[in-house]
């Protein structure tokens, strides 16, 4: 919503901390070279990306392709073995002094990942708790708010995602839309600047996907930073600013999701694209 | 299936029906044949439901025959005990004189504070064996190993004759104080067999915390919690519902376990009971008193954990499991309505 890095003021305008600032107006979103190994397995061989502010970035790629990996390497679920990668102007689980690395504690990792919203495929609500307390879990425990604040908001959150009468339900009383849907809240409910969405429609039935593709869509018009790994290509095209094609490991083409998705330019993303239109 | 019409005046129509029915005709016309009053029939066929099936059931003579035979060897055992030199009058005085009421509290006490021990100390013990330090993993290892290799009794008797190899329990500035008042019978037992629990909870404990599915821990920790949080608001109230069923089970051996105390000359249920028969000559009497009071509070404490379960099945199930009255209830009206065909009640 409202953008410290607004497009314009050079340089000075953003709180200028003792960080190292890349560009004048930050991208929200900065991977260097990143790459990532399980054991001997290289599944992230040097990608290089940007997503701006507010912008509504689709990852697509074939299975396997390390698109998973790629968005838990954003908020430090996974470790990288090389490279850079920076959320809003802030290296992500490391501290740089000079050319020297250090690691992050487990506190300030997860003081980083408060600013990131992440919606698994397979919800991973909390099944103890009913849909409010979902949604207010994360604000009292993490934040410290008070319960009362934090229930206001969880009850606004749920309303705008259309479960306003499902509040008291456990997430095994849900549908899988339904669920998905109180997930999104869920992640909202940290205020988060941006939201990482790993394939969230692809444990649902048909009928069940466009339900939360308009939550997204809603997002998206409120200015919302979203990375989007989806097979959702219809979504994609119409919702997405930019996207990139990823196949093992590797960036293989990107750019605005109409032309790359009309006209593909590598025969890899021709060949993926085949299969999933 | 058949869509015969509402009320046929005549044979013939009545063929056409079943003509029209196509794979029913033969039925149909054979029951023509069979029936003189052609209306009640047809209506039979079209509206009611078939008639309920009234078979003779297969006879089970095994059953009969084994059934009869335990209930024999019972009765020969009761009229044994009966004939036995048993004073049941004894028996019967003592259960309700209040002789055991104190014992049976003391037996109470020391198992419950014991247990408290156990899965604190257990759940501790399970989060450490979990954990990627290995000075933790293979601390807590260790001591599974050692309390889980040897036997209750032998621990209890080495706790309370700790005061053989320490005279003074010196905690420097803190605290000092001689060993043979601090290991009082109720503390040696407490010890022994809290820490002795802990081993067989941490088991449990782990169980229950491996459990629950490794997405859990993943979604708090991108929301921005922290382990020790983690552990405390996710993990653990969903590992509680493995845990729990085999620590009910864990309690009910406590309180039966906790009778070794009197190893020690701690006052509960069963020391009580074995100086009082010795004492009165009642030996036998007084077993089969203090095993009244332990089937009494085993009972009891199984009613406790049923309640406890369903605490924590919520969310587990779409709805909750019925409580016993309620389940009694709904037997009850059942009882009342007709056992449907096909329907799954009986
Ligand atoms: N924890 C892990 N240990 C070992 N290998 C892993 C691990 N996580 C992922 N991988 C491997 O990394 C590769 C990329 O996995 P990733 O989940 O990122 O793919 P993906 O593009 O998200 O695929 P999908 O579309 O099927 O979700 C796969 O070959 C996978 O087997
Ligand atoms: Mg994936």
């Amino acid at each position: 919503m409202s953008e410290t890095a607004a497009t314009g003021t050079t340089g000075t305008g953003t709180s200028g901390t003792e960080e190292d600032t890349v560009e004048p107006v930050l991208p929200m979103v900065k991977a260097e070279q990143v790459h990532k190994s399980f054991g001997h397995t290289e599944v992230l061989k040097g990608i290089d990306l940007e997503v701006a502010a507010q912008e509504v970035f689709c990852l697509v790629g074939p299975s396997g392709s390390g698109k998973s990996t790629f968005l838990r390497c954003i908020n430090h679920l996974e470790k990288i073995n090389a490279g850079r990668l920076y959320v809003d102007g802030r290296l992500v689980g490391y501290r740089q002094k000079g050319d020297r690395l250090y690691e992050l504690r487990e506190r300030e990792v997860a003081e980083q990942r408060k600013d990131i919203g992440m919606v698994f495929q397979r919800f991973n609500l909390f099944p103890h708790m009913t849909a409010l307390q979902n949604v207010m879990e994360a604000p009292v425990q993490v934040k410290g708010e008070s319960k009362a604040v934090a229930r206001e908001r969880a009850e606004r959150l749920l309303e705008r995602v259309g479960l306003a009468d499902r509040m008291r339900n456990y997430p095994a009383q849900l549908s899988g839309g339904q669920q998905q849907r109180v997930a999104i809240a869920r992640a909202l409910a940290m205020e988060p600047k941006l939201m990482l969405f790993d394939e969230p429609t692809s444990a649902l039935d048909p009928e069940l996907v466009g339900e939360v593709l308009d939550v997204m869509r809603g997002l998206a018009e409120d200015g919302m930073t979203m990375i989007v790994v989806t097979h959702e290509m219809g979504f994609a095209r119409e919702v997405g600013d930019s996207i990139v094609f990823m196949d093992d490991g590797v960036v293989v083409e990107s750019g605005n999701p109409r032309d790359v998705l009309t006209n593909p330019q590598h025969e890899r993303t021709q060949a993926f694209l085949s299969k999933v239109l | 299936m058949n869509e015969a019409p509402d009320t046929p005046g005549e044979p013939q129509e009545a063929d056409r029906a079943s003509a029209a029915a196509g794979r029913d005709a033969q039925v149909g016309e054979t029951r023509l044949t069979k029936t003189d009053t052609l209306r009640t029939e047809e209506t039979a066929t079209a509206d009611l439901p078939p008639a309920a099936i009234k078979a003779i059931p297969v006879r089970h003579w095994g059953r009969w025959i084994g059934a009869a035979l335990v209930l024999a060897a019972l009765a020969a055992i009761g009229l044994a005990f009966v004939n036995g030199d048993i004073a049941w009058a004894v028996v019967g005085e003592r259960l309700t004189d209040g002789t055991f009421f104190w014992p049976a509290w003391e037996t109470l006490k020391i198992s419950v504070y014991a247990m408290l021990i156990g899965v604190v100390l257990g759940t501790l013990l399970a989060v450490m064996r979990l954990s990627s330090n290995p000075v933790l993993s293979a601390v807590s290892y260790a001591y599974i190993w050692f309390f889980r290799g040897t036997p209750v009794i032998v621990q209890l008797l080495l706790w309370f004759n700790l005061s053989a190899v320490f005279t003074y329990v010196d905690l420097g500035p803190i605290y000092r104080n001689e060993m043979n008042d601090v290991m009082t019978p109720f503390v040696a037992a407490l010890l022994a067999l809290g820490l002795n629990e802990a081993a067989y909870m941490a088991e449990i404990s782990r169980a229950g915390i491996q459990s629950v599915d490794h997405g859990q821990t993943e979604a708090a920790h991108a929301l921005g919690m922290s382990g020790s949080k983690t552990m405390r608001r996710i993990v653990l109230p969903q590992a509680m519902r493995v845990i729990i069923p085999p620590t009910g089970n864990e309690y009910i051996n406590m309180l039966k376990t906790s009778s070794l105390a009197f190893a020690i000359g701690y006052g509960e249920l069963f020391y009580v009971a074995k100086n009082v028969g010795t004492t009165d000559y009642s030996v036998m009497e007084m077993y089969l008193v203090v095993s009244v009071w332990y089937l009494g509070l085993t009972t009891i404490f199984n009613v406790g954990q049923y309640y406890l379960e369903r605490h924590y099945s919520k969310g587990a199930n779409r709805s909750l499991p019925p409580t016993p009255l309620q389940r009694i209830r709904g037997q009850l009206t059942a009882f009342r309505t007709p056992s449907k065909v096909g329907g799954t009640t009986v």
